[in-house]
């Protein structure tokens, strides 16, 4: 029984680590956002499994949040946010595809490696999962690093969020409800400012580019 | 107990009442009077702490000790004083037409909540809740950075966001790490992240996990103490933002955020038994305080060069708590007190010069002295305080400090005496010709708000000169706590 979770799980975790990739790559607004959601429906399907299997209520509720967090709310804000500013359609030109992608191999190497001698220590049954966890989160700061626009930069940023809840609810089950509550609030109220923000770039800056962004360095 | 529920409700009480009110013409007043109360409420609560020892509250989840409630005073005070210098410039702000009335009332309100967060991240036991604090402290700050909509401002708010995001996302790592260490022995019931269990059992953490953890919150909530080489957010956010949130972030915030990585050093350190904690700190440390001398000689923009100034600060006391022992921490915490002081009273001198001279341009501000005495000579003393000139407390403070490493660190002591040495050439080189000479500033519309740059000098002298005992007897006490018995 325990084998089927644990393999399930893997299979959740190997699912993450492919859209992190396909993240990274994506050049169109709108399927970056579609990737998102996925994301955050593959987070929901592994935390109810695990929820399932451990008989660990309150991993129920943090399910339930965030299905609507990340797989309603998230990606409504973001396409309210994309047809109101009109980029809807916008693709991106990224350079260096192939090298952003050895890169990631390179990190995700990197992620196992350090996440090794933590695995042998955990108690949950998902446990080699730490490692994928934390490629997640290293590719999604690779993508925050690669983009020039503002929306990628956020979505990479989202990413990030997802990639280290997989790891709260992988690694060990699942931080306390209050705590998981406060990051809720605090990811959902921080998208709201970035909206805002955006609106606010855009009419300074007639562009959402962020390398518009550059004027303030050391002379 | 209701003490601490005051001073985290007054706060919060006051951003819901200033989100309605704070475009009103008296609501400077209301902030005030909001932050006036959470003051009061944070002395009564600090002298119950030291009548009656720590408490651990509201089912373990608020834990108040020696350490964090002489942060929690220092927090409200400052805050206070902030207030009262926000009345007049923010004023004088509105009718040079950078500040609407919407502007107003985000400003009064998210003032308020940014002062409940950093009480709450100081107050709770809990390190995922001091997690989320630190991040609403962020979120609360980031739209007051960019509140006057220019490029430049903007541009500051959005790395602000970006920077301390990810940074403050690593920490979120680290903070699943040390859950994960606490589980396997604690257990899985939830109380497994609060600071005191943790604390009970620190010995038998898991050494490499607690190792890992460490370094994920040390980068974390390191970016926002502003540390080289993560510091990049901390100028700008300085310089753009309105002078009220300069002097809190650099007064509080940072204050806060070192809190936050000082519970962990003292988790990490009872975990391996070894330096490593302390190693890594030294190095942030040290690498703080020299890149940060260098770059001071090269600032133009008055308020960068304090933020500038401030890494450094923040850097040597982050190097005088990773070298540990209880001399060392007495000093750290004392310049952490001193430093918040002086930092404020600067950046209110600061902010009514630029006033007065429409930029913040160092070049085209000069002779404050004649136009403004007070606004001068509060500028030149804070100016020599904070370069560590004695009788002021930061020279007491930084003393220890050097002594201190001279004795355990030998090879640090160059480094740290030049880089003290190129800030104060740098800095007095420039702050001087801005005080004296001719002058070119006019006179401001509103009167300046000058009380609370001369309480906090005041105060800075008074722990040059002399440390009440009740004082020192609670620093010792926080010094012992952090020494963690070495």
């Amino acid at each position: 029984m325990s084998a089927l979770v644990s393999q399930l799980i893997n299979l959740f975790a190997a699912v993450l680590l492919v859209l992190s990739f396909a993240l990274l790559t994506q050049r169109r607004v709108l399927s970056l956002i579609q990737l998102f959601t996925l994301q955050g429906a593959t987070l929901v399907m592994s935390t109810t499994v695990m929820a399932y299997f451990t008989a660990q209520p309150h991993l129920f509720y943090s399910a339930a949040l965030t299905f609507v967090l990340k797989v309603v709310m998230m990606p409504w804000l973001l396409h309210r946010l994309i047809v109101r500013l009109n980029v809807r359609w916008d693709v991106e030109t990224l350079i260096n595809i192939p090298t952003t992608m050895l890169l990631g191999i390179v990190l995700v190497i990197f992620a196992f490696n350090l996440a090794l001698p933590i695995s042998e220590l955990s108690v949950s049954i998902a446990r080699g999962t730490l490692g994928i966890a934390l490629a997640c989160v290293l590719l999604s700061f690779l993508m925050m690093i690669t983009r020039t626009k503002a929306i990628p930069q956020v979505i990479g940023f989202l990413a990030m969020e997802n990639a280290l809840f997989f790891a709260a609810t992988s690694a060990t089950y699942g931080m306390p409800m209050v705590v998981e509550l406060g990051i809720a609030l605090d990811v959902l109220v921080g998208m709201i400012i970035l909206g805002v923000f955006m609106f606010q770039i855009r009419e300074q800056f007639d562009s959402l580019d962020i390398r518009h962004l550059e004027k303030l360095k050391e002379e | 107990m209701e003490a601490l529920l005051a001073v985290l409700g007054i706060p919060l009480a006051g951003g819901a009442v200033l989100g309605v009110i704070g475009h009103r013409d008296r609501a400077s007043e209301v902030n005030v009077g909001f932050s006036f109360a959470t003051f009061v409420a944070a002395a009564v609560l600090t002298a119950q702490i030291i009548a009656d020892g720590p408490i651990l509250v509201l089912q373990q989840q608020f834990f108040v000790d020696s350490l964090n409630v002489f942060l929690v005073t220092l927090t409200a005070f400052v805050a206070f004083t902030t207030a009262l210098f926000a009345r007049p410039y923010m004023r004088i702000e509105r009718d040079h037409g950078k500040m609407t009335p919407p502007r107003m009332r985000l400003f009064h309100s998210m003032y308020q909540m940014f002062t409940f967060t950093m009480l709450l991240a100081l107050l709770t036991n809990n390190m995922g809740m001091l997690w989320v604090a630190m991040e609403a402290a962020t979120l609360t700050t980031v739209l007051l950075v960019g509140v006057y909509r220019t490029p430049a401002s903007l541009e500051a708010a959005w790395k602000y966001f970006i920077l301390c995001g990810v940074g403050i996302a690593q920490a979120l790592f680290g903070t699943i790490l040390l859950y994960l260490a606490a589980e396997r022995v604690i257990g899985a019931e939830g109380n497994g992240l609060l600071w005191t269990n943790l604390d009970a059992v620190k010995t038998s953490l898991e050494p490499t996990v607690m190792a890992l953890a460490f370094v994920f919150l040390l980068i974390g909530y390191g970016t926002k103490v502003g540390l080289a080489p993560l510091h990049n957010w901390l100028p700008d956010a300085h310089a753009e933002g309105p002078t009220p949130i300069s002097a809190v972030l650099s007064g509080l915030l940072l204050n806060v955020a070192l809190y936050a990585i000082l519970r962990c050093k003292i988790l990490t350190d009872g975990a391996l038994g070894t330096r490593f904690a302390g190693d890594l700190m030294i190095g942030f440390g040290l690498l703080s305080v020299v890149l940060a001398a260098f770059f001071l000689s090269r600032q133009r923009d008055v308020k960068r060069m304090f933020a500038y100034s401030s890494i450094e600060h923040m850097g040597l006391i982050t190097f005088a708590f990773g070298m540990g022992g209880q001399i060392a921490a007495f000093a750290g915490l004392l310049h952490m007190t001193v430093h918040s002081l002086i930092k404020s009273a600067i950046f209110f001198t600061v902010g009514h010069a630029a006033q007065k001279a429409g930029t913040q341009v160092m070049d085209n501000i000069r002779g404050l002295i004649r136009s403004n005495p007070t606004v001068g000579w509060g500028l030149m003393l804070g100016t020599l305080a904070i370069l560590g000139m004695p009788p002021f407390g930061v020279f007491a403070s930084e003393f220890l400090i050097l002594t201190t490493a001279m004795r355990d660190f030998p090879w640090a002591t160059p480094l740290l005496l030049l880089s003290l040495g190129v800030a104060f050439a740098s800095v007095l080189g420039k702050v001087q010709p801005m005080v004296f000479g001719e002058t070119t500033v006019k006179p401001l519309a509103h009167p300046p708000a000058l009380i609370p740059v001369f309480t906090h000098l005041a105060l800075a002298l008074m722990f040059g000169l002399y440390i009440p005992p009740y004082l020192d007897n609670w620093y010792q006490q926080a010094a012992r706590l952090i020494a963690g018995g070495t």
